[in-house]
């Protein structure tokens, strides 16, 4: 299998911090790959500099062999679809005209949504259970239903690559698990490569192939779930002890946190 | 992810609330008959009252008695010669105006942006004050002094703050509003001491102007501006899908494919030089740029492609009706058509926010 991503020795900052150090990676094509690490890790800054949304300070992010930074905008959207943390709509635009959205890269000028743009769309929405709300506008939608919309909108895309920030975060369980069947069948069924960001170790760990976790700007592990998510890891990136056991079904992974909570109180009196 | 039925493609159960070419063709061919019957009834109006079918004979043209009579002749003129320039100014003003409003509401993700906001307005009026308070009287194809140096000062402010906000190729919004507020402060307080240093003559003369106001371009003057507006319009217009993408925020619209930064030089350049040229010869009529672009948001949905172009032809039908009204109230004395927009513009505004209270509009 041929190499979707090559990041090569990346340094990052947005201001004198940096947030990446001579970061190195490389993502298979028809990974299902999740990047884990506590927060202010670096893994939505390293999400955004794979979609080209940020510019690397140094080093440089090859997309299928090609430079990152040669490509125009629409040229990456027909290949990398992202899932952004949080979204804000200006405007009553309708979940229909934002999962439209998505074809633009597609598009050819002002033109007006082909007959297969408009059924694309429909496919994703109805993928993601939201057809029934397709008229309201955005913010009259619950979170999962705004997540639901964002993740259609990738979907109509029709990108080989996903790169999804936390899809889940404001998910009930069931529509949770509705993400995850569905990225597993897209990744599966028809090869599309996946990299999520979780802050979901357990969830990561039973379906993501491979385990980055992220650790001051570095990788600092990366491998099946089984050798990442480890009690010693999670102490020395995280700071906290865990309880790690299998997953009754799956076999991968389950992080409990412990119930002593002695000596983390943080209220000063 | 299921397939759809052949029977789904069949029975058109795939179509989605979405803008379709027949809609936006139903709407846009009912504002454009709603101009065109609005202007033609606007003509009847002024200091004095017209019979529609006089201005109808006189519009196509007609020779017969009724129109070459002593009063006949003096008819044709005031509807062809002062009437008729005018509507068409205040269509294309205020046209320009709303159709502006809607793409720096876009571009600035500011749902309070109109066309004065990035002050290019303000260097209109100061070049105006400028042409006044000197006195200068010359004319130059069908512009006046006033109206050149005026375009020269929004010329000027754009360069300023083109120079002052870009930097390394990039527009970045929130400087530019911020140049906008303090390049208008900076002006407003230059013109403020210009106006206190005139005669009450001058001083009064720009008052008026910066009020807003329609007097007669002539038609070499209103033909230029119909170019310019035309293509200004027409390049927004042409903008429309990528607004749409930018409503998102930047770094989305990239994301899903849209080179930002270039469109929002576009933008900036379009909007800034077309406000330029109509506050130059119009001064500064309110409300327009602002408050069209919300109601027809609330009437059309959010989608450019449709709100764009309704919106500048419903803003100049509002404008002729506003300036209809202005100029025969209280005929013969004209109102500054700026009292009309705002007495309109600023109650149906608060009647928006009251009824959106929950921000829903916004």
């Amino acid at each position: 299998m041929g190499l979707c991503y090559q990041l090569v020795d990346i340094s990052f900052r947005y201001a004198r911090e940096w947030v990446l150090r001579d970061f190195s990676l490389e993502v298979a094509e028809g990974e299902f790959l999740g990047l884990i690490g506590p927060n202010g890790a670096g893994k939505t800054s390293l999400l955004k500099l794979m979609a080209g949304l940020l510019r690397p300070n140094q080093g440089g992010v090859w997309l299928h062999g090609e430079k990152l930074a040669s490509l125009s905008p629409r040229q990456i959207a027909c290949h990398v679809a992202v899932v952004p943390q949080e979204s804000q709509v200006l405007f009553p635009f309708t979940v229909a005209e934002l999962v439209l959205m998505g074809r633009f890269a597609h598009q050819e000028g002002w033109g007006w949504d082909s007959q297969a743009d408009l059924q694309i769309a429909r496919h994703a929405m109805q993928a993601m259970d939201i057809l029934p709300v397709a008229t309201r506008t955005f913010r009259e939608l619950s979170g999962g239903e705004r997540q639901r919309s964002i993740i259609a909108r990738a979907l109509a895309q029709q990108a080989g690559i996903l790169l999804l920030d936390e899809p889940t975060a404001f998910l009930d369980i069931n529509h949770q698990m509705d993400i995850y069947a569905l990225l597993q069948d897209l990744n599966r069924n028809r090869g599309v490569t996946v990299v999520v960001v979780s802050h979901d170790l357990n969830l990561a760990s039973q379906h993501c192939d491979r385990l980055v976790l992220l650790h001051e700007g570095r990788v600092y592990q990366s491998g099946v779930p089984e050798q990442v998510v480890t009690p010693e890891h999670i102490r020395t990136v995280y700071g906290c002890d865990v309880i790690i056991d299998r997953h009754p079904e799956a076999g991968t992974p389950r992080v409990t946190l412990p119930q002593a909570l002695e000596g983390r109180a943080m209220v000063k009196r | 992810m299921t397939t759809p039925s052949h029977a789904d493609i069949q029975t058109g159960a795939l179509s989605l609330p979405v803008l379709t070419v027949s809609r936006w063709s139903r709407v846009i061919a009912l504002l454009v008959a709603v101009a065109l019957i609005g202007g033609v009834a606007c003509l009847q109006f002024g200091s004095e009252r017209i019979p529609l079918t006089d201005v109808a004979r006189i519009l196509l043209g007609g020779n017969d008695e009724t129109l070459t009579g002593a009063v006949g002749v003096s008819r044709s003129v005031i509807v062809l010669e002062v009437r008729l320039p005018r509507v068409l100014l205040a269509f294309l003003v205020a046209a320009s105006l709303a159709a502006v409003g809607v793409a720096l509401q876009a571009l600035l993700r500011n749902p309070l942006a109109d066309p004065y906001i990035l002050g290019v307005s303000s260097g209109a009026a100061l070049g105006a004050v400028l042409a006044l308070q000197m006195g200068i009287g010359w004319a130059v194809a069908g512009f006046s002094a006033l109206h050149l140096f005026a375009f020269l000062g929004a010329g000027a402010t754009i360069v300023t703050i083109y120079r002052v906000v870009v930097t390394e190729g990039r527009v970045p919004v929130h400087t530019l509003l911020l140049a906008g507020v303090i390049i208008n402060a900076i002006i407003s307080a230059l013109i403020l001491f210009i106006t206190s240093v005139s005669d009450s003559t001058s001083a009064f003369r720009m008052f008026f102007w910066l009020m807003g106001n329609l007097t007669t371009l002539g038609y070499a003057g209103l033909g230029a501006l119909a170019v310019l507006v035309a293509v200004g319009i027409g390049l927004l217009c042409g903008q429309a899908r990528n607004l749409n993408l930018l409503a998102l925020g930047e770094e989305t619209a990239r994301g899903l494919g849209l080179a930002v930064e270039r469109v929002k030089h576009l933008i900036f350049l379009t909007t800034a030089l077309v406000t330029g040229a109509v506050v130059a010869v119009s001064g500064l009529i309110g409300f327009v740029g602002m408050v069209v672009p919300h109601a027809m948001r609330m009437v059309l949905g959010a989608d450019h492609r449709l709100l764009l172009p309704a919106a500048a032809l419903f803003g100049g039908v509002f404008l002729m009706v506003a300036d209809t009204v202005a100029r025969s109230l209280l005929a013969p004395t004209e109102l500054p058509v700026g009292v009309i927009t705002a007495l309109c513009g600023g109650p149906f505004f608060i009647y928006l926010l009251i009824r959106h209270r929950g921000a829903q509009m916004l």
